[in-house]
């Protein structure tokens, strides 16, 4: 499977199917789990991220994740975007100002809480704080976001809002989101990838999956009709 | 197969059987607009308008199914379309429909006049297009792609018989020109099948769409 870079990619498929074990392959966040067995290798510039001389926390640097559930830090809405440059060494007061303020706008949050920085991100609505965490994301200027179901806890508006976010953000990330809602993969990702029972059934272009998809399981799945 | 959406199942179903109770009205009509023309028969071409507004009816209440079911079903794949296709057999039934009705103005036009030849190529023809009609609607409804593509061919018989009858048409004007008047309806009747038959092959074209989803164009 061959991701492209500044485009959407979706995972879709029925619960348990490996799309969310698989895309936390790609930034090894299942190293976390104990008894994991990784097989095969995932080339980021060429470069197999599972190689022993990589840099997890680099990578996750370069591979930034958004969760489910919007997951704030208890603590300001400054901090919570400030917390990742400051772990990568960033302590420049003005310089973290420019990060917070360049990541908010990156995430269409900006206007919302900028003259709030200091309450604390758990005030914030649903939508927002996602979109937060997505700011969170962007802090550490990553080049790959992957997006584990952001929108399924959230309202309708905000879960447009976070789709048009998405299609502005992939003209400088590249994203790979994993969606249970058919209709959300159809209107923001370029290309799609259909898994079952661990497998990549079919990927491809988006348009073409929905519209003429080639095997009968795919068609089946997005139909509908699983028998 | 089990479905997890038997609703919507049964929906698709009905818009299916909708489309089918609208080609055999159509159908019929284009018999009875023929007939009536044969045998000079004006409450049978009467009829044949009259029906336009049922015909007109069924198109507009498949179209309305299908813009709901897309709204509320969000349909994709083949599913996406059986309703597209739907929307767009049915433009091609209503047009079927209205040159039906040119037949049978035509009827009431010639009435009380005597034919200047024998009808022989045009109930013909008409025999054809119905028969490329009929064979549509099965292939329709038993989603069977062959029987499409075959439906595409016959379109080349139609369209012999239609310069047949053309030429045979022009000679008689030529030898004489008072029959020009009377000669043009009949050339337009024989127009107006030689489109039908198109709107058929259009079907053809449907039907091999809605189960392939691939795009052929074969009205050559």
């Amino acid at each position: 499977m061959q991701i492209k870079q500044n485009k959407v990619t979706a995972l879709i498929g029925p619960s348990g199917c490996g799309k969310s074990t698989f895309l936390r392959t790609l930034n090894r966040m299942n190293d976390l789990i104990e008894d994991a067995h990784i097989e095969g290798k995932i080339l980021l510039d060429n470069k197999n991220i599972y190689d022993k001389d990589v840099d997890v926390v680099d990578l996750r640097k370069r591979v930034g994740m958004v969760f489910q559930k919007p997951n704030p830090f208890p603590m300001t809405i400054y901090d919570n975007i400030a917390y990742g440059p400051r772990i990568h060494g960033n302590r420049d007061k003005k310089k973290l100002d420019e990060i917070v303020e360049r990541s908010l706008i990156g995430a269409a949050l900006w206007d919302e809480v900028k003259d709030r920085l200091r309450h604390s991100a758990l005030g914030l609505s649903g939508g927002q704080q996602q979109r937060l965490c997505i700011a969170r994301v962007l802090a550490v200027e990553p080049e790959v976001v992957l997006m584990d179901e952001p929108c399924s806890a959230l309202d309708p508006i905000s879960t447009m809002k976070i789709e048009e976010l998405i299609e502005q953000l992939k003209q400088n990330y590249t994203i790979i989101i994993v969606t249970h809602n058919m209709q959300q993969a159809g209107r923001i990702s370029d290309y799609t990838a259909f898994f079952l029972n661990g497998e990549v059934i079919e990927f491809g272009m988006t348009e073409d999956l929905f519209y003429n998809p080639k095997h009968k399981k795919t068609e089946e799945y997005i139909t509908g009709r699983f028998g | 197969m089990i479905s997890a959406r038997p609703s919507f199942d049964r929906e698709l179903q009905e818009l299916q059987q909708d489309i089918l109770r609208m080609g055999s009205m159509v159908e019929q009509q284009i018999y009875n607009a023929v007939e009536s023309l044969v045998k000079k028969d004006e409450k049978l071409a009467n009829k044949v308008i009259e029906d336009d507004d049922i015909v007109d009816e069924m198109e507009h209440q498949i179209e309305d199914k299908c813009i709901k079911l897309i709204a509320r079903q969000h349909p994709l794949a083949k599913d996406l379309r059986v309703i597209f296709t739907g929307v767009k057999i049915a433009t091609d039934l209503e047009r079927m429909s209205d040159n039906s009705i040119d037949i049978a103005r035509t009827t009431i036009r010639l009435l009380g006049q005597q034919y200047i030849k024998p009808l022989i190529d045009i109930p013909r023809m008409a025999y054809l297009t119905r028969e490329m009609v009929r064979t549509a609607l099965d292939a329709y409804i038993n989603q069977d792609v062959e029987a499409a593509q075959k439906v595409c061919e016959a379109d080349d018989e139609i369209d012999h018989l239609y310069s047949q009858i053309f030429r045979e048409l022009l000679v008689i004007m030529m030898e004489d020109p008072k029959t020009i008047s009377h000669a043009t309806q009949l050339l337009f009747v024989g127009r107006y099948l030689e489109r039908i038959a198109d709107h058929a092959t259009n079907l053809g074209e449907w039907i091999i769409y809605l189960v392939t989803g691939e795009k052929k164009e074969l009205n050559n």
